[in-house]
């Protein structure tokens, strides 16, 4: 049996300010084992999309790694040489952000854009690359991809940009993608597609992929298992369907609550009280405590590791170990 | 999250208290380079507008001066004296005396033309961007226009044009022309800016719901465009100061600056520029020392500013 | 793309009528314009003959036709101060202020660009932060100061360059030039060097901060995690970004050295169009003003022209709008 793919341990993240570090990201653990989709699902600000650029290595100045490990296929990344990493990127690990104009340059065609990549990772001449390019750009399910080669950019609409960043980002044939809310800047008829296309491709190459986001939706169609994240730490890992019908930790509860069905067509909208706190005013032990209406007193002192409850790992004192609140 | 209250707090003591606790002051305290050159600023300043009651020697009394004291190097160099710490030039004026009523005028032509061209800038950019259309489109093209030529040629001109419809202008009015000619190179900066500010304000909700509730125009622009614009505006008056101190002194130098009865040290330094082939290097090279301190510490002082206000280059 | 072009060619005569018209002001009405095209010791017939010529007593705006007319053939009449035609006069100048102009902005990019990239990629490293530093004092050095410098080490003490003139011309047709003799070379070197010296901390600046941007985008956070190396991330991608705004700047810096010629050749007296005008505003000369507000005006709207047409060449987003095979969002 082999072990997992990427495993993280408690990998911590933080930012220096004037005011003391603070941690943006606080002991956060998971695995994601070869060929499976693990979601990192939470709200805004939680720290999901810096967990990701750990990972690869691109954590924006001044923010820093200041604590665990990160191991890739059993060995440890997060202390690599830059050009140890660099080399890790694109080859092993690819990633794709949020928004794909931004994404490419605007001065380059995309064909260019492409073939640099392939060349950088594969021992192609330019003939070659341009070929694998096409057919890159062909299973990335671009119409007359030939033709597209020569084009820039800003030619392509929204959709169409996202699969050439994909294209992209699968150029070197990595085994672990980082998708960091790949939908998020796409109309929605345009989304399903995307995530067909991501889950279609990683599949038919075995590539594992952390996929990053907000929108449930995309989470329950699409992943094997689970991660929730709030304030930096991990609060729930589990599979996808667990972790939505059963879910063990008050928040994950609240969160599958708070997502309107047809079922609920005229009620309240269900909603969490209070409000994702700062990164300097997390609070101690459970950092959902103030919000959770089943706190007690050790909630707000000892903070809860990640414990199998059932059939998910939640961090709680109380876990629910009956099916979510009606 | 909390709202921020717009007008909240604004008595002295609060805004002080808030300066302190920022950002800005922390890291104005932390950085020696920026608070170099606020001390030298200040010191320059200062020393300027103390000018008439720190300078040792009054340069300007002609009755004074001896021809015997004239051609006379720095203290510390073998023919010099200790009462003329600089050296003399070639009438007997005592170099750091004249050195401190330059760098007056300079300061004060500097200050005065920048603080019109706020004035008139800003009032520009408030109505060119609250009133739109017309008036707004014309305001444009100037700025474009006058923006795309450099500054000291457009101040060359408008001296010029100064110059030829008055030929005779002596003392206050070559001053008001000078300045006239600075402050009207340098508004149309301000003007752009604060109109840019003034549109993204214009079409937010909060202003148009104010408009429905019959909030005068003007009180809106002066409580809520204002403040958000003042920032910038303070960091580029601060940077222009420099440059306009630098202009004047470029003017003076070729000639057509300040009247020669009242030199400042764009003067000083082309009157000792004669005198650089017979040796006679101080007279030319302390104005100019002085100079570029000025011009420096506030540039320093404004590009550090600039930088300390991005919040994107942090 | 041709509708681009007439859109911006017919801005660019809106824009000179405007000047025009300033300039028939400066002519016309700041000085007697009779004065202006006959000079001072003209005798009363000759001027009563030009004024019915002028048709001074005729309407403003056909006066100022004839004023476009006669400039458009390049008569801007006689220089209040020298008695000669101002188009002689600005003719002789320009190869002067033409040649030191261009050697200056050569030393200016071909020194400043590399520099400022330098700066950029090893942004924390104190020989970049000297270099800013030093930048710094170009920028706020005021020209005519550095020039008296340079001439007091490099002429006076060292005694190595001369400090004024031209030196030895040669004659090329109608077009003098120093460019070819040594002595012609000497003499450009410190006026040069002055005048780029600006030029070469404000390139040095902008480079830098446009890299600075450049390298805090998406895409090259992107080609990163695509595993790009670093020479192409930082010179195939920020790089060819940053320069694009560079490239409009560029426009404006040659308007910059020609401001600063006028300061240069007045320190070095340097013999070109730059002092021409200087003296023209102490003395004051009307009609060379005029005239250097049209010739000025054309260069600017000329340079824009160029600088936009070089940007819709550069840029692919700026280029031809069809329809394509692609959406537009």
């Amino acid at each position: 049996m082999t072990g997992p793919l990427l495993e993280v341990r408690d990998l911590c993240v933080e930012f220096p300010t004037r005011h003391g570090a603070l941690r943006a990201l606080d002991g956060v653990s998971f695995d994601i084992a070869p060929g499976e989709i693990l979601g990192i699902v939470g709200e805004s600000g939680a720290g999901k999309s810096l967990a990701g650029a750990a990972i690869v290595g691109l954590l924006e100045p001044p923010g820093r790694v200041c604590g665990g490990r990160i191991l890739f296929d059993g060995q440890r990344i997060d202390d690599l040489p830059p050009a140890a990493m660099r080399r890790l990127r694109g080859k092993q690990i690819g990633a794709i952000f949020q928004d794909p104009l931004t994404a490419l340059d605007p001065l380059y065609s995309i064909g260019h854009q492409l073939v640099e990549t392939l060349r950088t990772h594969l021992p192609l001449d330019a003939a070659q690359a341009r070929e694998r390019a096409i057919e890159l750009l062909r299973r990335a399910g671009l119409p007359a991809a030939e033709a597209r080669l020569g084009q820039y950019p800003h030619e392509f609409s929204g959709g169409m940009r996202q699969r050439v960043v994909i294209a992209l980002a699968l150029a070197g044939e990595p085994r672990l993608i980082i998708a960091d809310e790949p939908t998020t800047a796409l109309d929605v008829a345009v989304q399903a597609q995307v995530i067909q296309l991501l889950r279609g491709l990683t599949q038919e190459s075995g590539a594992s992929v952390m996929l990053i986001t907000h929108d449930m939706g995309v989470i329950a169609e699409t992943c094997d298992r689970v991660a929730v994240m709030y304030a930096g730490r991990v609060v729930e890992v589990g599979p996808v369907e667990a972790v939505i019908h059963h879910p063990a930790h008050p928040y994950t509860a609240a969160l599958m609550a708070s997502v309107p069905t047809l079922a609920d067509a005229g009620g309240r909208l269900a909603q969490i009280e209070g409000a994702l706190p700062r990164p300097d005013e997390i609070p101690a032990g459970c950092a959902f405590h103030p919000r959770c209406p089943k706190a007690s007193q050790r909630c707000g002192q000892e903070r809860p590791e990640l414990a199998l409850v059932l059939r998910t790992r939640a961090a709680c004192w109380w876990p629910m170990v009956e099916g979510p609140a009606a | 999250m909390t709202l921020p209250t717009p007008g909240a707090a604004t008595s002295p003591r609060a805004r002080w208290r808030r300066l302190v606790a920022s950002d800005l002051w922390h890291d104005f305290t932390r950085s020696p380079l920026p608070m170099l050159a606020a001390a030298i600023a200040l010191l320059c300043l200062g020393g300027a507008l103390f000018a008439p009651w720190l300078a040792p020697h009054d340069p300007f009394d002609l009755a004074r001066l001896d021809l015997a004291d004239s051609h006379l190097p720095p203290a510390w160099l073998a023919d010099g004296r200790a009462t003329y710490v600089l050296g003399t030039d070639d009438q007997g004026r005592d170099i750091l005396s004249a050195l401190l009523y330059g760098a007056r005028i300079s300061l004060t032509v500097g200050l005065c033309s920048v603080g019109l061209s706020v004035l008139m800038g800003v009032t520009a950019g408030l109505l060119a961007g609250f009133l739109g259309g017309v008036v707004d489109a014309l305001l444009m093209r100037l700025c474009d226009v006058m923006l795309s030529f450099p500054p000291i040629l457009v101040a060359l001109f408008i001296d010029g044009v100064g110059r030829l419809l008055f030929p005779q202008a002596r003392d206050l009015l070559a001053f008001a022309v000078l300045i006239l000619a600075l402050t009207l190179t340098d508004w149309v900066r301000y003007a752009r800016m604060v109109r840019a500010a003034t549109l993204v304000e214009r079409h937010k909700e909060y202003v148009q719901a104010a408009r429905l509730v019959g909030v005068s125009t003007w009180r809106l622009l002066r409580r809520h465009v204002l403040p958000n614009v003042l920032g910038p505006v303070l960091v580029l008056a601060t940077i222009q100061v420099g440059q306009a101190i630098v202009t004047e002194a470029t003017l003076s130098f070729l000639g057509v600056g300040v009247p020669p009865t009242n030199p400042s040290l764009g003067t000083l330094i082309r009157v000792g520029n004669d005198f650089l082939y017979a040796g006679e290097w101080w007279i030319t090279l302390f104005p100019g020392i002085a100079l570029v301190l000025i011009a420096m510490s506030v540039n320093l002082l404004g590009d550090w500013l600039r930088d300390a206000l991005n919040p994107r280059l942090r | 793309m041709l509708s681009y072009l007439l859109r911006r060619l017919a801005q660019a005569v809106l824009v000179m009528l405007v000047v025009g018209m300033g300039a028939f002001s400066l002519f016309q009405y700041a000085g007697d314009p009779v004065s202006n095209m006959l000079g001072q010791d003209a005798s009363p017939a000759q001027r009563a003959q030009l004024h019915a010529e002028l048709g001074l007593d005729r309407a403003a705006p056909i006066q100022f036709a004839r004023f476009v007319g006669r400039a458009l053939g390049g008569d801007f009449g006689l220089s209040l101060r020298q008695g000669r035609e101002v188009s002689a006069l600005l003719a002789e100048r320009l190869p002067a202020t033409l040649e030191l102009s261009v050697v200056a902005a050569t030393i200016a990019t071909v020194l400043g660009i590399p520099l400022g990239v330098y700066a950029a990629l090893r942004r924390r490293h104190w020989d970049a932060k000297l270099t800013m530093a030093v930048s710094l004092l170009g920028v706020s050095l005021p020209t005519f100061l550095i020039g008296i410098v340079l001439i007091e080490v490099f002429s006076v003490l060292l005694g190595w360059l001369p400090s004024f003139g031209r030196g030895a011309t040669v004659q090329l047709g109608g077009w003098s030039t120093g460019l070819l003799s040594v002595d012609g070379w000497r003499h450009i070197v410190l006026p040069a060097a002055t005048l780029a010296v600006y030029q070469l901390a404000l390139a040095m600046r902008l480079v830098r901060a446009e890299m600075l941007e450049a390298l805090r985008s998406d895409y090259v956070k992107f080609a990163r995690a695509r595993g790009l190396p670093d020479r192409v991330v930082h010179f195939g991608h920020a790089l060819r970004n940053a320069l694009m705004p560079v490239l409009t700047i560029s426009g404006l810096q040659l308007g910059g050295l020609i401001a600063f010629s006028v300061i240069t050749e007045t320190v070095f007296a340097w013999p070109g169009m730059g002092s021409l005008f200087i003296q023209a505003v102490q003395f004051p000369d009307g009609p060379v003003l005029a005239a250097y507000l049209c010739l000025i005006a054309l260069l600017f709207v000329a340079i824009n022209l160029v600088v936009d047409l070089l940007y819709a060449v550069v840029d692919p987003r700026l280029r031809v709008r069809d329809a394509g095979v692609g959406v537009r969002r």
